[in-house]
């Protein structure tokens, strides 16, 4: 199976690079910057947009685009993947290189941390070198200011000869000051002077054989382009940029004989020199470095600070070799205590408040003379399962997902992947896919997407495929209801205690799924050896307690409430159609849940159970919801207000702990949902991959089902 | 002076880059990143199973696998 771009979502990313902003009147922004420069943080500042920034490399992957005015202009910003240079070796940096080239914005921002200034300034220097219409801005600055560092922002634009503006974007101080430069650039308020990067003298020589001819040529296209630039990349043999030109301008840069020749001379001038295609690559980027060196050590000041030791004192505990692991399940049993503990409550709360609306509805419906049918359909159809989606479902998701959000900002997600990359690698998977897996807990969706972070495209693939075994967000509330009704007897404190035991250790034997398979898939379809790995811990950061609680309760409410209109509702409608439409003597639910019966019987489930599975393919939410719709519908009516009657229904259909533990682990273990597997398609571009995205699963979990209830029935267990 | 590979400089210990012997998209990724011949690097610590490493590079903390650590050979600073 060959892994082309086209397979892989290269082909889905670059058509949303090519942002359509072009529009008159409007003044195009480009914000670039390193990773975790807080970048997405000052495009939200600036736009009001709500793009969720996380303290991890390579959060933003495609172009985020939002609009501001200022001094009565609009202007449209653009937030361009997180790179730390533009040299194209990755998907981001080919997309934000591309973007800056061939996007043509009118001001590009660079945002840079200052207590990292010298790699900053680096990909400062490789946008200088492409356009001279800059500015800088010098993020973080509280930060630095706390670990006693100082910049001299004046000294920096008068040295880089473009405006540099300081701010502390998460506080929102400084965002005016940057406004009013990226106008003044925009407008040419402020005459842009940019410092120019001198290379060896055989390379600047070099240089000028060949630019006079690429200026022509740009001059001719129309492209501002610089030639000087383009000169360079052409020189390191930068195959990408002439694809690039091919793909958005339509013109082979080679098509002149003329150009092509002295291309060649040139580079056989250098070689003569001693100048290898490899050993120009290197001067280049080094005279960058060395620059950048140069200039940070004229504007930046340190004094001792107490900050570093505290973050290398956290790490030590976090990331230390005994206690990394026990405190990473830890964290985790704790966000899942917090979850089970808090959840009951509002739980209980909500479906008291529906079951109460549901008897005035009833009789609502009894005095208006309306025909039964329709009232089966809407009460005992939508409207019950609509309330069981919402009073079981969202208390969790709505504690569970601000926690994690926390945890993701602290900047924590990178050190599981640091700690657990080792298991990957032996897995012959990339280390990153530990943090693509950690999306996976809030959606599978977003984790599929997230898997944008691995360039390579084999372990990405794998990364994609496996994420699934991730209980998402919308599977939780299943396994925390089961496990507290069935495996964990007594009751208070204890019970959510096992509960919770109960549910990490299904966390636990997902990852281990994951890296099983990992191996397998790199064994069989996808064969390989892990490719090169380069994480970067960023340090850790305050976040925004307040704001992410209101924020991701809202999101995650209102998330919650839409699939239940638009996924569950239908459901139920169809459920209680099935449910009440009969054929020889018998309802269509029946008759499908017993023609899968058998089959289901052996895995350990029932015929209810699988057929909810299925049709609950859109969303893994209304999957128990389902089970308790058909269970009810075939007579039993109980008022449904606490867990306890839950499990009274699901024990009167003859359900064990041997049940649950089937549904637990089928629930684990199945096709993706009918959003994430979209997602797939899109990201792969292939139904092949999405297919197999849904067999491997699958077949997954028929194989454990299968085994664990097989053996639980020989040993006498049930 | 000895040249020794990366990934076998002690914990705590700080060198200088004098070779990279990685190619191709590696080598321009090490880089980017500030790791050119000269640079001081810091080895912080070890993950848990002993790999990757976390290394500190121009103030920022970057983990490297010791596949790609022992391409690039480094000077010890003696104290």
């Amino acid at each position: 199976m060959g892994l082309t771009g086209q397979s892989t979502g290269l082909a889905t990313i670059r058509r949303i690079s090519q942002v359509q902003v072009q529009l008159s009147g409007d003044i195009v922004v480009a914000l670039a910057g390193n990773p975790n420069t807080g970048k997405s943080t000052v495009f939200n500042s600036l736009t009001g947009l709500k793009q969720h920034t996380g303290n991890w490399p390579g959060k933003t992957v495609t172009n985020a685009c939002g609009r501001y005015g200022y001094n009565g202009k609009n202007f449209v910003l653009v937030d361009l993947p997180g790179t730390y240079s533009l040299m194209a070796n990755s998907l981001e940096e080919e997309v934000a290189r591309d973007f800056i080239c061939f996007g043509d914005p009118h001001v590009t921002v660079v945002v840079v941390d200052p207590t990292c200034m010298e790699r900053n300034l680096n990909l400062v220097f490789q946008i200088l070198e492409m356009t001279p219409k800059v500015v800088v801005c010098v993020n973080l600055m509280d930060e630095a200011h706390r670990k006693g560092i100082q910049v001299d922002l004046k000294r920096l634009s008068d040295i880089l000869g473009v405006p540099v503006v300081g701010t502390s974007a998460l506080k929102g101080q400084g965002l005016d000051r940057l406004k009013e430069a990226v106008w003044s650039v925009a407008c040419g308020r402020f005459s842009v002077n940019p410092i120019k990067i001198e290379y060896d003298g055989v390379i600047e020589d070099a240089v000028g054989i060949i630019e006079p001819q690429i200026s022509r040529l740009m001059d001719n296209l129309g492209c501002s382009i610089s030639s000087r630039w383009l000169a360079l990349r052409l020189l390191e043999g930068d195959q990408a940029i002439a694809e690039a030109f091919k793909r958005y301008l339509g013109t082979d840069i080679f098509a002149s004989t003329d150009l092509r020749e002295r291309l060649h001379k040139t580079r056989n001038m250098l070689v003569e020199q001693g100048i290898t295609i490899g050993q120009l690559r290197d001067r280049l980027v080094s005279a960058l470095i060395h620059n950048a060196e140069e200039v940070s050590r004229q504007v930046v000041h340190r004094k001792e600070s107490a900050i570093n030791s505290i973050d290398s004192k956290i790490d030590d505990l976090l990331t230390s070799r005994v206690w990394g692991i026990p405190a990473m399940l830890a964290l985790l049993g704790l966000m899942f205590w917090i979850t089970i503990e808090g959840a009951n409550y509002p739980s209980q709360i909500l479906a008291k408040a529906f079951f109460h609306l549901e008897q005035k509805l009833v009789e609502l419906f009894m005095a208006s003379d309306a025909p039964e049918w329709l009232c089966g359909i809407l009460i005992d159809g939508v409207y019950r399962t609509l309330s069981w989606v919402v009073s079981v479902m969202l208390p969790p998701m709505a504690i569970f997902f601000p926690l994690f959000t926390l945890l993701e900002d602290l900047g924590y997600l990178p050190r599981v992947a640091f700690n657990l990359d080792n298991f990957f690698k032996r897995a012959c998977a990339h280390g990153k896919q530990a943090l693509t897996m950690c999306m996976g807990f809030g959606c599978n969706a977003a984790g599929v997407v997230a898997c944008r972070i691995i360039d390579s495209p084999r372990e990405r693939l794998i990364a994609i495929i496996t994420n699934n075994y991730v209980p998402c967000n919308g599977r939780f509330p299943t396994l925390i209801a089961l496990a507290t009704i069935f495996m964990a007897g007594g009751a208070g404190w204890l019970q959510t205690i096992v509960a919770t035991l109960v549910v990490m250790a299904m966390i636990t034997l997902a990852v281990g799924i994951t890296l099983l398979i990992s191996k397998i898939l790199s064994r069989t379809v996808l064969r390989g050896l892990p490719s090169s790995f380069v994480l970067e811990l960023p340090p850790y950061r305050k976040p925004q307690v307040c704001k992410i609680l209101v924020r991701s309760l809202m999101d995650r409410t209102l998330f919650v409430l839409a699939r239940a209109v638009t996924v569950a509702a239908p459901a139920g409608l169809v459920i209680w159609v099935m449910a009440n439409v009969s054929v020889a003597g018998d309802s269509l639910l029946s008759h499908f849940a017993g023609f899968l019966d058998p089959f289901a019987r052996l895995l350990g489930l029932d015929g209810y159970i699988l057929m909810a599975f299925i049709l609950g393919l859109p969303a893994n939410e209304i999957v128990i919801p389902i089970v308790l719709m058909s269970y009810m519908s075939a007579g039993t009516l109980v008022e449904l207000d606490s867990l306890s009657a839950l499990r009274q229904i699901l024990v009167e259909h003859g359900w064990t702990w041997l049940t649950a533990l089937c549904t637990m682990l089928f629930s684990l273990n199945h096709f993706p949902c009918g959003t994430t597997m979209l997602t797939i398609r899109k990201e792969t571009g292939s139904w092949k991959w999405t297919l197999l995205s849904f067999m491997v699963p699958t077949i997954t979990g028929i194989v454990l089902c299968f085994v664990v209830a097989q053996t639980a029935r020989l040993l006498g267990l049930v | 002076m000895e040249l020794l590979p990366l990934n076998l400089l002690p914990i705590g210990c700080t060198a200088r880059v004098r070779q990279i012997n990685a190619h191709g998209a590696l080598r321009r990724r090490l880089m980017d990143l500030g790791l050119i011949i000269g640079t001081e690097v810091k080895a912080v610590r070890k993950s848990l199973s002993g790999d990757p490493t976390l290394y500190e590079i121009r103030g920022a903390m970057i983990a490297l696998r010791c596949e790609e650590a022992s391409k690039i050979l480094v000077e010890r600073f003696v104290l």
